[in-house]
């Protein structure tokens, strides 16, 4: 037999790793060490081309890696315990299967004689985690560690991105084995996503766009993750064709905000101008986004004279809510790229003049106005100041989960793709401080902001000592109003206003917090002190929390309420204690 | 439509459902029928039958035969879904062909003497059953056919003491000199 001692591909399952995340340009690695992966952490010490950010709970890795994904393009890369680390993970793992985040997750097992004998910190982390990943594995034997490390990569990377989870127990860490650099051959071949739409479609398509008389786009996060060329082909094909344009929550700066076909969001807290023109349009676009039940409200009722083509990598999204008459499976930036040639070899942009003045007096409507308020700081007021003051800036957003997050999608403008970091599918409160860290990771320079809620923060709050040892300059934006926002405004208008443990009776001092954690705690009340805080708060290069006291009882609209189509919006004007009362169904419950 | 308060839009569909047989093939690898079966309970299908093992060993391939129920476009979704799962290589709805055979194998065990155990083997000749095991008061009929022929016997056994029966599920292939 060959002697394989001085073979440099004969390596520990542990070295294999790392070297694997070397060979895939992993800079930047999150996660919690303990007993099931500390052969990895042991190679990781002894190296330093992969950076080890240490979180304070897995779930906050999870979430820190989505958000580096999300504002990179590249994977994000998770290191977890066995046991308890691996079951951290699981909504993390969730939140990056809903909104298509490529994650890599390695997970520490017990030994392989373990498996099985409810070992010390052991779990079924492949059982566990095969509903919220993309695909898992357990590694038996270290000789498959390399082939499964590469596909793992692949598989997260490529079609609709998301999470997959790499289960190495603790003896193929120690054996050794041989290491091979990533190949073709690593991966299933029965996997192969379809990234090139069928020129047919393509033309179908084509020719339904050239004949509409009242079209809109509706975009969504296929084409932020299909990456930035992507964007700049929507952005010329709204020039081309002179089409309106909305987006999804997390389509949201595919298309600049400042651009002239945008209308705004869409769904159930869209603009008013977005969901009528999605209700009347007789040619609808869909590129990237799934018709998901926030977006279509009713759908017996969504968009009923219109036909729907719909471009998606995954053919599991087309039918799945809504009947397309053209579904094209492909990548978004790969079939705009053909359907923009082929709209300007043969098809010329239709006249929809009367369609944009239809648009024009729905904007009207300016749905998105609030009452102004010198005494009191309304949370859509500190949203549109904090645009003002870091526009122009190099800033990257991201958001918990509730009425702060609806108001930063209505009122903060986003002119660029990978900017805005939010959990729109799962709504995961406790997702934005730690993916602010790991936002702030990956762009060091920049200015990374969360913009939270007094109570979706607390649940991973933990993460700002994570930011404060890693020097992360994250400003974490409190829009304070002491509830569960989004749950009261539900409960008020749904359940009669019974505000049954959604006000949180004892919230932290946040200025003090931050002190305690090392940080910087601001705290403003009066609208006045308002711009000269944020000013502040963005001149601190150290991790801020900002406790930006708004009014309590505040309301999130325009609103699609339950069971209602798109031209059944709620606006902010109409919404009077009776209008809300007779929109929602069941409306004696408001009374 | 009066619905209850709920953000979630509650809609009655009424579709009629259907039935349809799908064959999927799939690497044979540890946990794939656990994925495939943890996708129609998670996702809220039906599983009427399933029918798997290895079919290829040296490619490490299985088929796995399902009948499930369903509307047109849930039993669309379902194919998707299998289809896009990493380890599945190919989906076929059997149904839709309208070229495929279906046979289902039982083993029914019969207790009687007398004129029941006379009448049980004259139906179980009837029906191209053949017994498997015999003692002096019982039978086990092996019957192989379409779903519908094997409820037929199970159903004339009934009153002459059947005791149990133990059923494959339904295993599918199309005509014709194609593969799948």
């Amino acid at each position: 037999m060959k002697d394989k001692s001085h073979d440099p591909n004969q390596m520990t399952g542990a070295a294999m790793i790392v070297r694997a995340l070397i060979d895939h340009g992993v800079q930047h690695l999150f996660g919690y060490p303990g007993g099931a992966v500390l052969p990895i952490y042991d190679e990781i010490f002894q190296q330093s081309e992969v950076e080890h950010i240490l979180v304070r709970h897995e779930q906050g890795a999870g979430h820190a890696a989505e958000g580096y994904a999300r504002s990179t393009g590249k994977p994000g890369v998770v290191l977890v315990t066995s046991g308890p680390g691996a079951t951290n993970m699981v909504t993390a793992l969730t939140d990056a299967l809903m909104d298509s985040i490529p994650l890599v997750c390695i997970t520490g097992q017990v030994p392989t004689h373990l498996i099985g004998n409810d070992a010390f910190q052991e779990c079924d982390t492949v059982g566990i985690t095969r509903p919220c990943t993309k695909h898992n594995w357990l590694v038996r034997n270290v000789n498959d560690l390399a082939k499964v490390l590469h596909e793992a990569f692949y598989v997260a990377t490529s079609g609709r991105p998301g999470p997959v989870v790499v289960d190495v127990p603790k003896d193929v860490q120690f054996a050794v084995g041989t290491y091979h650099p990533p190949r073709k051959s690593d991966v299933h071949i029965s996997y192969s996503p379809r990234v090139k739409g069928e020129a047919a479609q393509i033309r179908k398509a084509v020719a339904l766009l050239a004949s509409a008389k009242r079209p809109v786009i509706y975009s969504g996060g296929g084409v932020i993750n299909s990456g930035p060329e992507a964007s700049r082909l929507l952005r010329e094909f709204a020039e081309v064709t002179g089409f309106p344009i909305t987006s999804t929550l997390m389509g949201l700066g595919a298309y600049p905000a400042s651009g002239k076909n945008w209308l705004g969001m869409l769904g159930m807290h869209g603009t008013y101008e977005a969901n009528m023109t999605m209700h009347d349009c007789d040619v609808m676009l869909c590129v990237g986004a799934r018709f998901d039940d926030r977006i279509t409200g009713r759908i017996d009722a969504f968009s009923p004279g219109s036909k729907k083509i719909h471009i998606d990598i995954d053919p599991s999204s087309i039918n799945k809510n809504i009947r397309v008459d053209v579904p094209i499976i492909g990548d978004a930036g790969n079939v705009l790229g053909d359907l923009l040639q082929v709209f300007k070899a043969e098809a010329k942009r239709p006249d929809i003049k009367a369609w944009w003045q239809q648009i024009a007096q729905w904007r009207a409507r300016n749905s998105l106005s609030y009452r102004k308020n010198n005494d009191i700081i309304l949370p859509q007021y500190a949203i549109q100041r904090l645009f003002e003051l870091t526009r122009g800036k190099d800033t990257y957003i991201t958001t918990e989960v509730g009425q702060h997050q609806m108001w930063a999608a209505q009122f903060y403008g986003f002119e660029e793709p990978h900017r805005w970091m939010t959990s729109g599918g799962l709504g995961t409160m406790g997702y934005g401080l730690p993916a602010a860290v790991g936002v702030q990771v990956a762009h060091p320079d920049s200015l990374v902001i969360d913009i939270a809620g007094d109570a979706s923060v607390q649940m991973t709050i933990q993460e700002m000592s994570t930011a404060v040892q890693y020097e992360l300059p994250i400003k974490i934006f409190i829009l304070n109003n002491q509830y569960m926002g989004m749950v009261r405004q539900w409960q008020q208008l749904l359940h009669g206003n019974r505000l049954s443990h959604s006000y949180t009776e004892a919230l932290p001092d946040f200025v003090k917090l931050a002190e305690a954690y090392g940080g910087v705690g601001l705290q403003v009340i009066k609208p006045a002190d308002l711009d000269g805080a944020i000013k502040e708060m963005i001149a601190i290069k150290r991790p801020v929390l900002f406790d930006c006291r708004v009014a309590a009882l505040e309301n999130c609209f325009p609103m699609i309420p339950s069971g209602k189509a798109h031209n059944e919006m709620l606006l902010p004007e109409e919404a009077t204690d009776e209008a809300t009362a007779t929109a929602f169904a069941g409306g004696k419950a408001l009374v | 439509m009066n619905q209850p308060a709920s953000a979630y839009f509650l809609e009655e569909r009424h579709d009629p459902n259907e039935t349809h047989t799908l064959s999927v093939l799939v690497q044979n690898e540890p946990g794939v029928l656990a994925r495939v079966i943890g996708l129609f309970s998670g996702r809220g299908y039906n599983i009427e039958s399933l029918t798997v093992s290895e079919t290829e060993s040296q490619k490490h391939l299985s088929r796995i035969t399902i009948v499930t129920t369903g509307t047109p476009m849930v039993i669309e979704q379902i194919k998707h879904q299998l289809d896009r799962m990493i380890p599945v290589y190919r989906v076929v709805d059997m149904t839709l062909t309208g070229r495929s055979i279906e046979r289902e194998l039982a083993m029914v065990k019969v207790r009687g003497t007398g004129d029941h155990r006379v009448e049980a083997l004259r139906l179980a000749d009837a029906f191209r059953a053949r017994v498997i095991d015999a003692t002096t008061e019982s039978f086990v009929f092996e019957i192989t056919g379409n779903t519908a022929k094997i409820n037929q016997f199970i159903d004339l056994m009934r009153p002459l003491g059947l005791v149990e029966v133990s059923r494959t599920g339904v295993a599918a292939i199309g005509r014709g000199p194609e593969g799948m």
